[in-house]
C-alpha cells in the first residue's frame, strides 16, 4: 500500500496528550511516524496533503447510528450511511441492530461486514441482546462477538424484564461485551410522541415522562450493583434527562462501570423546537425541557458523559411527511455532529477543542474497546479527520450524502469544515 | 449539585427556536392563536352581517367556488354546520370522509390534500383524529385550511361560536371586542379537559378578552399542567365552588374513545361533576349553560338542564353556521386581499 503525509497541520490527539504542530506519515493503513514540522524521517516520495491552518485529529467515532441495512435500504444503506459519516469526519460507526431482520445472528453481523456492502468507513455492528429484540430470550453473545459484534443492545426497545436484563448483563460480561440500554419504560410511554409537559399539553399530544427514562436507568444500575462483577459494563444510550444523568453520575461515584452518551440534539434543542408538529424534531427519547437540556450540557462539562453519539436515524421523506403522532422517530446526524459540537460546545460554551474531540473519538473508542482507533499514536489505524476549525458554513440537508434528509439542523450555521477524512490511510472524503 | 454547576448554567445561551412558517395561507384558520382580537372582532361582526343578508345576495359571494370537507372522524354537527355555511355563500362543497375509498386504502393526508387541490378545491375544511394534522395539510397544499377539530388539540371555530354565544347572552351581542370585553366574567369549563380540543381553543381565546377561565374536573381528566396553558386559567376542582362564581358554565363530554386505559368511576364522576337542576338553581341560577355536543344526557348534564331556560346549547348550534360563514368567506377572500 502507498503512504501519505499530512503536513503543516495542528495535531490534536487527546488520548496521546498531543496538541501541537506536527507532520504525520501514514503507511499501509497505519500511523507510521509523527514529527515536528519538516522533521519526518521517512516521508520521501509519499503523496502529501497540505494541512496548513487545519486541525488534524483522530477520525471521529459514532457509537450510535442506524445504517438501516439489511432490509431498509430505501432509508439508508451501509454505503450511503458510511459516505455521510465520512463527510462528517467519522471513520468508525457502530451500527444498531434494529434492521430487517433484526441483527441477532452471526450471519447478519457478517453480512453487514462483507465487502459487498461498500462501506466507506469502518462499520462495527452492535448485535441484538435478545432474539428479535423482543426482550424475551438472550442471544448467544460469544457467537455474535466472534462474528464481529462489539456490543449488544435492543435499541429502539428497552430490555424491560428484570430477569432478562440481569441475564444480558451477566452473559455479555462473560464474553467482554458492553450492554447498551435504550432506557425507556414503555409502560409509561404508550401512545406518546413527545416529552410530557406543558408543550405536549398545548399541542394535544400524549407525553413521555422523564421518569420513563430515569426509572429504567435506576433499575439497570441496581442490577449492575447486585451482579457484583467488575466485568459488567452498562452503557446508557442517548441520555436525555437530568435524572438519568444524575443516576449515572452516582453510579460512577459508587465505582460501577456505567457510562452514557448524549446526542447533539439533546444538548442543543428542547421540546420547543417541535414548533407546530415538526416531525424532524420527533425522536425517541424526545426533545426535553430546557432544564434537561441544560443538564446535558453540564454533564458534558463535568465529565459524566463519555461520548457524543448522533443516533443517526434516517427516514424517507414520505415517512416523515405524515401526522406527528404517526411519524417514525429519529433524525440524521452524521454530517452535523462536528459542526454543531464546535459551534456550540467549543465556541459558545468554551469546552476545550481537545475535550470535544475526545468525546467524539478517544472516549467512544475506549468505551467499546475499539483497539487502535480514536488515537493517532504511532501504530494505530490511519483514521484521520482534517478540518478547518475556524471555517463557518451552513448545513444544507439537500446536499447530504445520506439517503435521507430528516434533520432539524437544515440551514443551521456550523463551525469547523472537514477538508479530508481518511479511513485506514485512504482518503474517503474531500471537502472543498 | 456541586458548587461549580451554578455559574456554568448562567453561561448557557442555547440556540434559538426558529420562527414559525405558519400559516402559509392568509385564509387559513389552524388555531385561535392565528387570530388577533381585531380579526376576532371582524369575524364576529361579519357573521352578524352574513346572517342578516338576503340569501339570494349572500349566495353570490362564493358562487361556484369549490370547498372540500375532509373528515377523518365522523361528525354530524360540525360537518353539517360548515357545509350549510359554505352553501349559504353559494360555494360548491364536496365531502371526503374516512369511509372514502382513498382514505380506507391508506392514502396519506398529503396525497389526499394534493388530489383535492388538483380537483380544483380552493380551500379544505379538515377534521382529523390526529393533533396537528391541519398544519401538515396546509404545509403540503398551501391552500387555505380550516381546522374543524384536530385530535385533542384545537377546534377554533367552536371557540368563536362559543364566544358569540357568550356575547349574545352577557353583552347584548356586541361584536367589537378588546382585552376588556369579558372583564369580570368567570367561565367554568367542566369535565374531560385533557382530551378536549374545545377546551384548549376556549382556554386560548377567552382570557384574551379579559375572562377568567376556571377549569374543573378530576385529576385524570384535568392534569395540573393545564394551568400552564396561558394566563387567566385556574384549576378549581370543587365544582360547587366554581359554579358559585360562574356566569358561564361549559360542560364537556367524557371522550371514552380517548381514555386509553384511564379508569374512571362514572357514578363518582356524576356525583362530583354532573350539572343537575338542583346544583344550577342553588349555586348559579343566572349562569349560561353551554355544551359543544354531542351531549350524553344523564352523564355530564341532566336532561332538565340541557333543555332548561339557562341552556344556550341550541344557540351555540345556530351561531356555528353564522361564524363558519364568516370563516369560510375569509378563507377564500383573504388571499385575494378582499377581507
Ligand atoms: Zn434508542
Amino acid at each position: 500500500m502507498s503512504s501519505l503525509v499530512i503536513r503543516g497541520g495542528h495535531l490534536i490527539d487527546p488520548s496521546a496528550g498531543v496538541d501541537a504542530p506536527k507532520d504525520i506519515l501514514l503507511k499501509d493503513g497505519r500511523v507510521a511516524e509523527i514529527a515536528s514540522p519538516g522533521k519526518l524521517k521517512s516521508a520521501n516520495g509519499a503523496e502529501a496533503l497540505d494541512a496548513t491552518g487545519l486541525t488534524v485529529a483522530p477520525g471521529l467515532i459514532d457509537i450510535h447510528v442506524h445504517l438501516r441495512e439489511p432490509g431498509q435500504g430505501y432509508k439508508e444503506t451501509i454505503a450511503s450511511g458510511t459516505a455521510a459519516a465520512a463527510a462528517g469526519g467519522f471513520t468508525s460507526v457502530a451500527a444498531m441492530p434494529n434492521t430487517t431482520p433484526v441483527n441477532d445472528s452471526p450471519e447478519t453481523t457478517r453480512w453487514m461486514l462483507a465487502p459487498e456492502r461498500n462501506a466507506t468507513v469502518r462499520v462495527f455492528p452492535i448485535a441484538a441482546a435478545t432474539r428479535g429484540s423482543k426482550g424475551e430470550a438472550v442471544n448467544d453473545f460469544a457467537a455474535l462477538k466472534a462474528a464481529g459484534a462489539v456490543a449488544v443492545t435492543d435499541d429502539g426497545h428497552p430490555i424491560l424484564k428484570d430477569g432478562i436484563m440481569r441475564e444480558t448483563l451477566a452473559a455479555a460480561a462473560r464474553v467482554g461485551l458492553s450492554v447498551i440500554q435504550h432506557a425507556e419504560d414503555t409502560r409509561m410511554t404508550k401512545g406518546a410522541s413527545m416529552n410530557a409537559g406543558p408543550t405536549a399539553f398545548k399541542l394535544g399530544l400524549r407525553g413521555m415522562p422523564v421518569e420513563a427514562e430515569s426509572s429504567l436507568v435506576e433499575r439497570d444500575i441496581r442490577l449492575v450493583t447486585e451482579l457484583r462483577d467488575a466485568r459488567v459494563h452498562l452503557h446508557v444510550a442517548h441520555t436525555s434527562t437530568a435524572a438519568a444523568v444524575a443516576a449515572v453520575r452516582q453510579a460512577r461515584r459508587n465505582g460501577l462501570r456505567v457510562t452514557c452518551e448524549v446526542a447533539p440534539h439533546h444538548f442543543l434543542l428542547t421540546e420547543e423546537h417541535v414548533g407546530l408538529y415538526s416531525t424532524n424534531a420527533k425522536m425517541n427519547p424526545p426533545l426535553r425541557s430546557a432544564a434537561d437540556r441544560d443538564a446535558m450540557i453540564e454533564a458534558i462539562l463535568d465529565g459524566v458523559v463519555d461520548a457524543i453519539a448522533t443516533d443517526h436515524a434516517p427516514h424517507a421523506t414520505h415517512e416523515k411527511e405524515v401526522e406527528f403522532e404517526n411519524a417514525p422517530n429519529g433524525i440524521t446526524g452524521l454530517e452535523t455532529a462536528l459542526g454543531l459540537c464546535l459551534r456550540w460546545l467549543h465556541r459558545e460554551w468554551k469546552v476545550p477543542l481537545g475535550r470535544v474531540l475526545s468525546l467524539l473519538s478517544a472516549q467512544p473508542a475506549a468505551l467499546l474497546g475499539l483497539k487502535g482507533r480514536g488515537t493517532l499514536a504511532v501504530g494505530s489505524f490511519a483514521d484521520v479527520v482534517v478540518f478547518d476549525p475556524k471555517a463557518e458554513w451552513t448545513y444544507q440537508a439537500a446536499q447530504t450524502r445520506s439517503k435521507s434528509r430528516n434533520t432539524p439542523f437544515d440551514g443551521w450555521s456550523m463551525q469547523g469544515k472537514v477538508r479530508w477524512t481518511l479511513s485506514e490511510g485512504r482518503i474517503v472524503y474531500t471537502g472543498e | 449539585m456541586n458548587a461549580t454547576a451554578a455559574p456554568i448554567r448562567r453561561q448557557i445561551h442555547p440556540p434559538p427556536v426558529p420562527p414559525s412558517p405558519f400559516p402559509y395561507n392568509p385564509g387559513s384558520m389552524l388555531s385561535v392563536q392565528d387570530l388577533n382580537l381585531e380579526a376576532v372582532g371582524y369575524l364576529l361582526s361579519r357573521a352578524t352581517e352574513l346572517e342578516g343578508m338576503d340569501p339570494l345576495v349572500r349566495d353570490r359571494i362564493l358562487l361556484k367556488r369549490r370547498i372540500a370537507l375532509l373528515f377523518y372522524e365522523s361528525s354530524t354537527r360540525t360537518r353539517t354546520s360548515f357545509e350549510l355555511a359554505a352553501k349559504a355563500l353559494g360555494a360548491d362543497t364536496t365531502l371526503v370522509s374516512s369511509l372514502s375509498s382513498s382514505i380506507e386504502k391508506g392514502e396519506s393526508l398529503k396525497d389526499t390534500g394534493l388530489t383535492l387541490r388538483a380537483l380544483g378545491a380552493e380551500a379544505i375544511i379538515l377534521r382529523h383524529n390526529s393533533s396537528g394534522a391541519p398544519w401538515l395539510l396546509e404545509q403540503c397544499t398551501h391552500l387555505p385550511v380550516l381546522n374543524a377539530g384536530d385530535g385533542m388539540h384545537e377546534h377554533p371555530t367552536q371557540a368563536l361560536l362559543d364566544l358569540r354565544t357568550i356575547l349574545q347572552r352577557l353583552r347584548h351581542g356586541a361584536d367589537q371586542v378588546d382585552a376588556g370585553t369579558l372583564a369580570g366574567v368567570t367561565i367554568t369549563i367542566v369535565g374531560d379537559i385533557l382530551h378536549s380540543r374545545v377546551a384548549r381553543s376556549n382556554m386560548l381565546l377567552l382570557p384574551r378578552l379579559g375572562a377568567e377561565v376556571l377549569v374543573c374536573g378530576p385529576t385524570q381528566l384535568l392534569p395540573e399542567v393545564t394551568a400552564t396553558m396561558g394566563p387567566g386559567i385556574r384549576i378549581e376542582r370543587d365544582f360547587d365552588a366554581a359554579l358559585r362564581r360562574s356566569q358561564v358554565v361549559m360542560m364537556l363530554r367524557i371522550q371514552a374513545e380517548r381514555l386509553a386505559g384511564l379508569q374512571l368511576d362514572l357514578e363518582e364522576y356524576k356525583a362530583d361533576y354532573q350539572l343537575t337542576g338542583q346544583r344550577l338553581a342553588s349555586l348559579a341560577p343566572e349562569a349560561v349553560v353551554m355544551h359543544p355536543g354531542p351531549i350524553i344526557r344523564g352523564l355530564e348534564v341532566t336532561a332538565g338542564v340541557a333543555d332548561g331556560p339557562q341552556s344556550a346549547i341550541l344557540d351555540q348550534v345556530s351561531n356555528g353556521v353564522a361564524i363558519r360563514m364568516a370563516v369560510v368567506e375569509r378563507a377564500l377572500l383573504a388571499q385575494e386581499g378582499r377581507v
